[in-house]
C-alpha cells in the first residue's frame, strides 16, 4: 500500500455554500441595490423619498383616514385624512349622476348586459366572434338607448319614409359595388341618372317652394314628395336589375342590403315601441354613466371612421383624398374643449327657435368626430408602415381594393399600431371630463359637484373627491393598456422590429 | 319630409329630441307640460346642489319650486336643468328652461340687451371680508394695514381697491390665479382677510377645519344682486315669477308661515286676506291670483309648498344650517335689510 501523497487529495473538497453575499436575498440586495457607494446612495436617496411618498399617501389615505361619520362633523377634524364616509355616501351618485334612484335597475342592466357580451369579445379563445360583435354593435346600443332614455319616440311616418328612400339611394348605388364603378355606371345608367334628378330636386325644394301635397303619410312638400319617389324608382329598379342577373356577387350584395334594410325598419319600431318605461332625460344621467356612454361611443365610432378617413386620406380620387385631409386637418386643429362650447353654445343660436339638440347628443356627435380625426392618423401610420410589394402582391392576386385592404392591407397595419389606437382610446377616455365644461356631468364634474354639498363641505372633501375619481379613472386606463399589451403578444407573430 | 336628411342622419338620437316649437306663452306651455323647466346650478351651497339622494336642495332650488306651487299647488312639479355659468343664458334663450334661477347677477346688460329680464332679487350678495376670530376685528374700518387675499383679475381685486382707498386705509394685497390658492394662503396665514363675494365665503368657511373660528364682516362693498331670470316678451309669465317672489317676501311680512297658513285665512287683517285670496267681505273674489292666470289660492300654495321668504333663507342659508348666514341685507326692509315687495291689492 503506497503511502498517500500529502498533497494530493483523495476526494473532493466538501461543497461549500456559495458566499452569504451572493445568493439569497442578501445577494440581490447587494448585487441590485448596492454594487458600489455610488449606486447604494442612490438606492438610498431613492428608498427616503419612496418611504416620504408612501408614508404620506398611505397615512393620509389609510392610517389618518376617517372611515364612519354622518356629515361634515366627522371630517372637519384637524389632522385626520382622507374623508371615506362622504364617497360612501356619494357613491352610487358617482356612478348614476342624478338618474332617479328608483329607474336605477336600467342602468344596472345595461352594466350587466355589456358586461356579459364584453368579456367573450375580448377574450380571444370565446367562440362565436361574429355574433357576439353584431349583439355588441348592433342589439346592445339599442337596448342601451331604448332602457336608458325609456324608448316610446314620437318617430312620425315621415321619418320612415326619409329612411326608406335612403336605403332607395342606397340600393340605386349597389351595381357600382358589384360591377366596379367603370361597369357598373354603364350598366345602371337610368336608375344613377333618376337619383341624381331626385337629389337635384331634394335639394331645389329647399330653395323654393314647390308647395304641398296631400300624401298617405300627411301633407308634404312637392319637391319633396317627387324626389322620393324618384330616389324610389331608381332603387327599384336597380333591385330588379340586379335580381334579374343572377351573378352571385349580386345576389350577396342584394342580401346584405335587404338585412339593413330590415334592420333598420326593425330599431326604428323598436324605438316606437312603449315598453312602459318611465323618460329619463339625458340631463339626469350623469357620473360613470354618462362617461362610459360617452368614452364607448367615442371608441365605437372613432375607430371605424379613422380608418375610413385614414383610407381617404391615402386614395387617389381627389374628392375623397382633399375631403379626408380637410377633414381630419380641421377637428384634429382645434381643442376638443372648444368644439364642445360651439356644440353646446352656438349651435342652439342657429337652429331654428324651439328645436333643440339634446346636450349629451351634441357632446356625443363632437367627442366621436374628433377622436376619429386622430383616430385616423394613428391609422395611417399603421398603413405608412407596410411596404409597397404588399399592395402590389395582393394587387397581381387579383384582389379588389377593398379586399386588398381588409385581408392584406389593414390587418398587418392595424397590428402594428395596436399601442396608437389604445393611447388614442385612454386619451379620449380621459378627454370625457372636458364635458363638464358644457354642463354635462361626468364622473369627474359630478364628484366635483358633491363638494358643494353643505352636509359634507370640509377640509378633507375636495381631497378625498379627487382622489377617488383618479383612482376609477386609473383603473379603466390602467385596464385598457393592460388588455392591449396582452393583444399585441397574441398577434405577434415575429416582426417584431 | 322635412329635415329629412339631418334628421335621419341623427334619427336614433337628435331629432327624436327635438322639442316643438313653442307658440303659446311660457305658462300655457307649462301648464301643457305639467311642470317648470329650471336652470339652477348645481354646485353652490345653499343656492342649488343636489344631496346624495339627487334631491336638490338651496335658495334658488326652492323658488323654482315655489313656482311650482304656484301654478300647479305642488311644489315637486319642477324639473331642474344644471347649468354651468357659461350656457345659462343661452338655455334660456334657446327655450331649454323656462326660468334660470342660478345665482345669477342682475346688471343692465343682461336685463336690457341680453334679451333677458330678471324678476326679483332672492339674495343681496356683494364682496366682503372673512377674518380670523382672534384678530378681534368687528368691522371692516378696522382693518387698516392688514394683508388681504384676493383673486387677481377680478372685479374683487378692484372693488378693494376703491374700498380701501375711498377710506383711507393701508392695505396689502396678495393676490393669486385660483379661488383654491386663495384660500389655501388665507388658511396658512399668508394674509389676515380673505375678500370675495358674501356668499362665497360662508361657503369656503366650511371647507375650513374650524369654520367657527372666522367671522364674517358685516361690510357689503360692492353690489351682486343675485335673483331669477325670465326670458324678455312674455309679460303674462313674467308677472307669474315676479309676483311669486314678492308673494315669498309679503308672506313673511304680515307673518304667514307655512304653519300657520290655514289660520290666517280667518285673519282680521285685510292685507293678509288679499294675499291669501280670502273672498272679500261682500262675497266677490279677490282676484289677485286669477289675474296672474293662476289661482285664488295661489299664495296660500306657495306658503304650503315651500314656506315664505325667511323660512326659505333660514332653511338653506340660515344660522340652522352649516353655512350659518346671517340675513343682514337680505332681512326684511321694516327689520333693517332690502328685501321689500309691493303690496298685493
Amino acid at each position: 500500500m503506497e503511502p498517500a501523497v500529502a498533497y494530493v487529495r483523495t476526494e473532493e473538497a466538501p461543497k461549500l455554500a456559495a458566499p452569504a453575499n451572493l445568493v439569497g436575498w442578501r445577494g440581490w440586495v447587494l448585487a441590485n441595490l448596492f454594487p458600489n457607494w455610488k449606486n447604494g446612495l442612490l438606492t438610498i436617496i431613492a428608498g427616503l423619498f419612496l418611504y416620504w411618498v408612501l408614508s404620506n399617501v398611505l397615512g393620509w389615505a389609510l392610517f389618518r383616514a376617517v372611515w364612519t361619520g354622518e356629515n361634515r362633523d366627522a371630517c372637519a377634524v384637524e389632522g385626520v385624512g382622507a374623508c371615506w364616509p362622504f364617497v360612501q355616501a356619494k357613491f352610487l351618485q358617482w356612478i348614476y349622476g342624478f338618474y332617479p334612484i328608483d329607474q336605477r335597475w336600467r342602468v344596472n342592466i345595461c352594466f350587466l348586459v355589456g358586461g356579459a357580451a364584453l368579456v367573450p369579445m375580448l377574450m380571444p379563445s370565446a367562440p362565436h366572434k361574429i355574433w357576439n360583435a353584431l349583439f355588441l354593435l348592433v342589439v346592445f346600443p339599442l337596448i342601451v338607448f331604448i332602457l336608458l332614455t325609456g324608448g316610446h319616440f314620437a318617430l312620425p311616418l315621415s321619418t320612415f319614409a326619409g329612411v326608406a328612400a335612403l336605403l332607395a339611394i342606397a340600393a340605386a348605388l349597389l351595381p357600382l359595388s358589384v360591377y366596379g364603378i367603370e361597369e357598373g355606371i354603364q350598366k345602371a345608367r337610368i336608375n344613377l341618372v333618376l337619383a341624381g334628378v331626385g337629389i337635384v330636386v331634394w335639394i331645389a325644394s329647399f330653395l323654393m317652394n314647390f308647395g304641398t301635397v296631400p300624401t298617405p303619410i300627411g301633407v308634404m312638400s312637392v319637391g319633396k314628395s317627387v324626389a322620393t319617389l324618384l330616389f324610389f324608382a331608381s332603387g327599384g329598379l336597380a333591385i330588379v336589375q340586379l335580381m334579374a342577373d343572377r351573378n352571385l356577387g349580386a345576389l350577396s350584395v342584394l342580401r346584405g342590403w335587404l338585412i339593413v334594410a330590415l334592420a333598420l325598419f326593425l330599431a326604428m319600431l323598436l324605438l316606437k315601441i312603449d315598453f312602459g318605461l318611465e323618460p329619463v332625460e339625458t340631463s339626469q344621467w350623469g357620473g360613470l354613466l354618462v362617461t362610459l356612454v360617452v368614452a364607448i361611443t367615442g371608441i365605437v365610432f372613432s375607430l371605424p371612421l379613422g380608418i375610413l378617413l385614414a383610407l381617404g386620406r391615402r386614395s387617389n380620387m381627389p374628392i375623397v383624398k382633399y375631403f379626408s385631409i380637410s377633414f381630419i386637418e380641421i377637428w384634429r386643429g382645434v381643442p376638443l374643449i372648444t368644439v364642445l362650447f360651439m356644440a353646446s353654445v352656438m349651435l342652439p343660436l342657429f337652429l331654428p327657435p324651439g328645436v333643440n339638440f339634446d346636450k349629451l347628443t351634441r357632446a356625443l356627435i363632437a367627442t366621436a368626430i374628433f377622436a376619429s380625426a386622430y383616430m385616423a392618423e394613428v391609422v395611417r401610420g399603421g398603413l405608412q408602415a407596410i411596404p409597397r410589394g404588399q399592395f402590389e402582391a395582393a394587387q397581381a392576386l387579383g384582389l379588389s381594393y377593398w379586399n386588398m385592404m381588409s385581408l392584406i392591407v389593414l390587418p398587418q397595419a392595424l397590428k402594428i399600431v395596436i399601442p396608437g389606437i389604445v393611447n388614442s382610446f385612454i386619451s379620449l377616455f380621459k378627454d370625457t371630463t372636458l364635458v363638464a365644461v358644457i354642463g354635462l356631468f361626468d364622473l369627474l364634474g359630478i364628484v366635483v359637484a358633491g363638494f358643494a354639498d353643505s352636509k359634507w363641505a370640509s377640509p378633507q372633501t375636495a381631497p378625498t373627491g379627487y382622489f377617488s375619481a383618479a383612482l376609477i379613472f386609473w383603473v379603466f386606463c390602467f385596464g385598457m393598456s393592460r388588455y392591449s399589451q396582452f393583444i399585441e403578444r397574441r398577434l405577434n407573430t415575429g416582426h417584431k422590429r | 319630409m322635412k329635415r329629412k336628411i339631418i334628421g335621419l342622419a341623427l334619427a336614433a338620437s337628435a331629432s327624436i329630441f327635438a322639442a316643438t316649437a313653442a307658440a303659446a306663452g311660457t305658462l300655457d306651455d307649462v301648464k301643457t307640460k305639467g311642470f317648470v323647466q329650471c336652470g339652477v346650478n348645481p354646485a353652490l351651497a345653499g343656492f342649488g346642489a343636489p344631496d346624495a339622494q339627487n334631491n336638490w336642495t338651496g335658495m334658488d332650488i326652492d323658488f323654482c319650486r315655489a313656482v311650482a306651487a304656484a301654478i300647479f299647488n305642488d311644489p315637486t312639479k319642477v324639473k331642474f336643468t344644471p347649468l354651468t355659468a357659461k350656457d345659462r343664458f343661452t338655455a334660456l334663450q334657446s327655450n331649454e328652461i323656462d326660468i334660470l334661477s342660478r345665482n345669477s347677477t342682475w346688471t343692465m346688460t343682461r336685463d336690457t340687451s341680453l334679451g333677458l329680464k330678471f324678476a326679483g332679487i332672492m339674495y343681496y350678495d356683494g364682496q366682503g371680508f372673512m377674518v380670523k376670530k382672534s384678530l378681534n376685528v368687528d368691522s371692516a374700518l378696522k382693518l387698516s394695514g392688514a394683508a388681504v387675499c384676493t383673486q387677481t383679475g377680478t372685479t374683487t381685486e378692484l372693488n378693494l381697491a376703491d374700498y380701501f382707498k375711498s377710506n383711507n386705509l393701508e392695505y396689502k394685497v396678495v393676490a393669486f390665479e385660483k379661488n383654491e390658492e386663495v384660500l389655501a394662503a388665507y388658511q396658512d396665514g399668508r394674509c389676515d382677510v380673505f375678500t370675495t363675494d358674501q356668499s362665497g365665503l360662508y361657503a369656503s368657511r366650511l371647507t375650513f377645519g374650524t369654520p367657527d373660528e372666522h367671522i364674517v364682516l358685516p361690510e357689503i362693498i360692492s353690489k351682486e344682486p343675485l335673483g331669477p331670470v325670465v326670458r324678455q316678451g312674455d309679460d303674462a309669465w313674467f308677472n307669474v315669477v315676479k309676483w311669486t317672489y314678492y308673494a315669498l317676501v309679503n308672506a313673511e311680512e304680515l307673518g304667514v308661515t307655512s304653519k300657520n297658513v290655514e289660520e290666517m285665512k280667518a285673519s282680521t287683517n285685510p292685507e293678509i286676506l288679499r294675499l291669501l285670496g280670502v273672498k272679500n267681505a261682500d262675497g266677490t273674489a279677490a282676484g289677485f291670483g286669477t289675474g296672474i292666470g293662476l289661482s285664488e289660492e295661489w299664495v296660500v300654495q306657495i306658503v304650503k309648498g315651500v314656506g315664505n321668504y325667511g323660512e326659505i333663507f333660514e332653511r338653506n342659508v340660515g344660522e340652522s344650517t352649516p353655512l350659518k348666514i346671517s340675513r343682514g341685507k337680505n332681512a326684511l326692509w321694516n327689520a333693517g335689510g332690502l328685501q321689500y315687495a309691493p303690496p298685493i291689492r
